[in-house]
């Protein structure tokens, strides 16, 4: 039986189209612009200039406060310029730009196939590794991975979760490496454990991918019995964290707090594969796992993709933009971001490039609330979307977090659902912004 | 240079919509329509004809000429309030009727409150009960209108049967004797009821309809199941205590209009609460109210006022029955 969490949901269809696609190295590009501001937090700092020359792998920024990051070149080649450019929704940020050379790796990166099982770091050691290897959580939100790993004072973790659930429609890069690198997450997810000093772990995935349950599920029985493989619903936001962590403990992390509140640390698969790589393999975070995908293309594609690499040309390798294709999003179509550069470049955190046509995202005019409590019946925090819309039209700030319009997840059932066409979580996600500003800004108690 | 798309996320929406909703409330209502046409031929079609014509005219001149916005008679609600009023007559209502029905229902109690989603209380029924007690004579003589299909109906057997008992009781019959006396069988009144008003003849009509709602994900079981189930616990706590004064709860939900009050007018989005628990205590005020309007009130019948008065109370449901808040109260263990 798969478990799932207890409130609202949607059941779009999962178009996992590129499934059948397996991975495939993305071509060398001429040039690569890598972004300062790939994770959550402060901007990474340039340690390069104009005219140095750096191999694959080798730091070009680090990491500049307690939530932030290093970042690797994904190239080899020239710097040719650390400059101000736009990144996808046009935010201009500091990119260090690489004008590329060859393909030359630094030396200390293991570029063997074979899979190292054994773990030699200790938990101190492995946070460390991780830190600098710039890894970040690449289930969406990119927060530094080294800082979840290390529960503040007084709060321990008891359970580790990896989320495969890949609950979002189109998206395949979690599946992918799921069937194809099993082994190696196991052993990410070992190293996981043995940092946040947990006996016990779970693995998450959606019932719509059996066969990579069924393939986790034989490998981790016979090499990994600590690590517990659950199947799960398919049902949108099952991959979100709260949600997934209620399916799979029956635990609900309360109002503004985080997981670990709740002895829980949730991972996603991805990450685990770069902790992988990072700790067994000495190999940064420079590249990802990217879905290339949509119902107007003729081939689906699944790509390991480097950071750095703009639109315009990932465009250009599946042979351009098809006709009736009217909207790029950078992630999957209910929380991912519509693309507004095509010379903007991907980051550590790009999951998939999905193509759309008019029809398939166009959105209807909007009418009278008929007050069908749909989209309360569809919110998985148990909030009632029409009255937040409303009350943030009003900017009835108080009301709204009386009605706790800041444990708005986006996840977009809301709006999806809503028959009169209302732009539920466009209006919500404004007025969120501003009450979680508000109650950050307040003394501690 | 091609120009590409930008808005904020989800970039997928559902296929349904307010037109396709209202749609399915008609095609549910169907199946009693059709049983209506095949007991009381042309006046059903009558009443229908009328219903959704003059609603649909009242809706479009207001919205055109005296509130100025976007047409709006294009979504079916203006149909589907003409439909259900027509449904909630008696069969030998006057054309007339059924027009000064939906002038009130569209432009009394939809229009002056800005149209749909924003009026306090189910239209069709502010129509229906405007007509009940303006012309009281008319709205509850139930003389069944000769059909063409079916021939040879005793006209004056065309009482309610709610009507018939409270009637009896009040000469001081029991219920053993009324019973007897009107020949009440339950096959009937699940497959053609001895009167009532044009909707509510087939109560298996009218619940295929609910069965298509439920399936189509249109209303939720929630509204109508608790209805009907306080109207079952309320009347079999009375029946026990007395049966010879009080009808059996299986009677009191097949006559009356429970089942089309509580499938197709309690339900309604725009009147009724929003969270689930809150569903529950709207449908169990209803049912208790029904009764006690039936048991205690002058009206044989009550459903239409029980739905109107818990409309009232819907607003201050919606501020004290919040859905389950994820998060709220943690269990952890």
């Amino acid at each position: 039986m798969s478990k799932t969490f207890s409130l609202g949901g949607i059941h779009p269809h999962d178009n996992k189209i590129s499934a059948a696609a397996s991975i495939e190295n993305f071509p060398l590009v001429d040039t690569a612009y890598i972004s300062m501001s790939q994770h959550l937090g402060a901007p990474a700092e340039p340690v390069v200039a104009k005219g140095d020359i750096v191999k694959v792998g080798q730091l070009i920024a680090k990491s500049s406060g307690f939530i932030s990051a290093n970042i690797h070149s994904s190239v080899s080649g020239v710097v040719s310029s650390v400059e101000l450019l736009p990144d996808l929704s046009g935010t201009m940020v500091q990119h260090v730009v690489i004008k590329v050379d060859g393909d030359v790796w630094m030396e200390n990166i293991d570029r063997s196939e074979e899979i190292v099982g054994e773990i030699k770091l200790s938990g101190p050691e492995i946070i460390a590794k991780i830190a600098e290897c710039g890894i970040v959580g690449l289930g969406g939100a990119a927060f530094p991975t080294n800082i979840k790993l290390s529960p503040p004072p007084g709060k321990k973790a008891e359970y580790l979760i990896i989320n495969g659930a890949e609950c979002e429609p189109y998206l395949t890069s979690d599946y992918r490496i799921m069937v194809e690198s099993p082994e190696q997450i196991l052993i990410g997810t070992k190293i996981m454990m043995r940092a946040l000093n947990v006996k016990n772990a779970y693995f998450g995935v959606e019932d719509n991918k059996p066969k990579a349950i069924k393939l986790l599920k034989k490998i981790a029985g016979k090499n990994y019995p600590e690590i517990k493989i659950v199947p799960l619903t398919k049902r949108y936001p099952q991959g979100g964290e709260k949600q997934m962590i209620e399916a799979i403990t029956g635990r609900q992390v309360p109002s503004m707090g985080l997981p670990i509140d709740v002895g829980v640390v949730v991972q996603n698969v991805g990450t685990a594969l770069a902790v992988y790589e990072a700790v067994q393999k000495n190999k940064p975070l420079f590249d990802g796992i990217v879905t290339i995908t949509g119902n107007c293309m003729t081939e689906q594609r699944n790509f390991r993709l480097r950071v750095g690499t703009t639109f315009d040309t990932m465009m250009y390798a599946i042979g351009g933009l098809p006709k009736d294709a009217v909207k790029l999003i950078s992630g999957g179509p209910m929380m991912g971001k519509a693309v507004c550069r095509m010379d903007a470049a991907s980051v550590k955190s790009t999951s998939a490039l999905l193509l759309l046509t008019e029809a398939e995202t166009k959105r209807g005019v909007e009418s009278n609330c008929i007050r069908c409590a749909k989209c309360v019946d569809a919110c998985p925090m148990g909030l009632e979307p029409y009255l937040l819309n409303r009350l943030s039209r009003a900017d009835r700030i108080e009301d709204l977090e009386e009605h706790m319009v800041h444990d708005c997840i986006e996840c977009g059932c809301c709006l999806y659902t809503c028959p009169s066409n209302i732009p539920l979580l466009d209006t919500i996600r404004l007025s969120k912004a501003q009450v979680i500003k508000i109650i950050r800004s307040r003394p501690k108690k | 240079m091609k120009k590409l798309l930008v808005s904020p996320a989800p970039h997928l929406h559902g296929k349904e919509s307010t037109r396709g909703l209202m749609r399915d409330v008609i095609i549910a209502l169907s199946p009693s329509l059709l049983v209506s046409i095949y007991f009381f031929g042309f006046s059903a079609i009558k009443l229908a004809l009328v219903g959704i014509i003059s609603c649909v005219v009242v809706e479009y001149v207001i919205q055109r000429y005296v509130i100025k916005s976007t047409k709006t008679i294009n979504d079916y609600s203006a149909a589907l309030t003409g439909l259900l009023l027509a449904l909630n007559l008696p069969p030998n209502s006057p054309w007339w009727l059924i027009l000064i029905g939906s002038i009130v229902a569209i432009g009394v109690a939809k229009m002056t409150f800005g149209g749909l989603g924003q009026n306090l209380f189910n239209p069709a029924l502010v129509g229906r009960v405007f007509l009940l007690v303006s012309f009281p004579v008319i709205m509850t003589d139930w003389t069944i209108p000769v059909s063409w299909f079916r021939e040879g109906i005793d006209a004056s057997s065309g009482a309610t049967a709610l009507s018939i008992v409270k009637e009896g009781l009040a000469k001081g019959l029991n219920m053993d004797q009324i019973f007897q006396a009107n020949d009440f069988s339950y096959m009937e009144m699940l497959f053609s009821k001895i009167g009532g008003s044009v909707g509510e003849v087939s109560a298996l009509a009218l619940i295929a309809g609910f069965v298509y709602l439920l399936i189509r994900r249109v209303i939720k079981p929630h509204i109508p199941l608790s209805i009907i189930g306080s109207v079952i616990v309320i009347t079999g706590i009375f029946w026990l205590v007395d049966p010879q004064q009080y009808a059996d709860p299986i009677f009191s939900v097949l006559t009356g209009g429970i089942l089309i009050g509580s499938i197709f007018m309690a339900t309604d989005y725009v009147t009724s609460p929003m969270s689930k628990q809150g569903m529950i205590l709207y449908g169990v005020g209803i049912g208790f109210l029904t009764i006690m309007i039936r048991y205690f009130g002058s009206y044989p019948e009550g459903i239409s006022f029980a739905i109107l008065i818990m409309n009232a109370c819907v607003p201050l449901i919606n501020k004290f029955m919040l859905p389950k808040r994820f998060g709220k109260e943690v269990k952890n263990g």
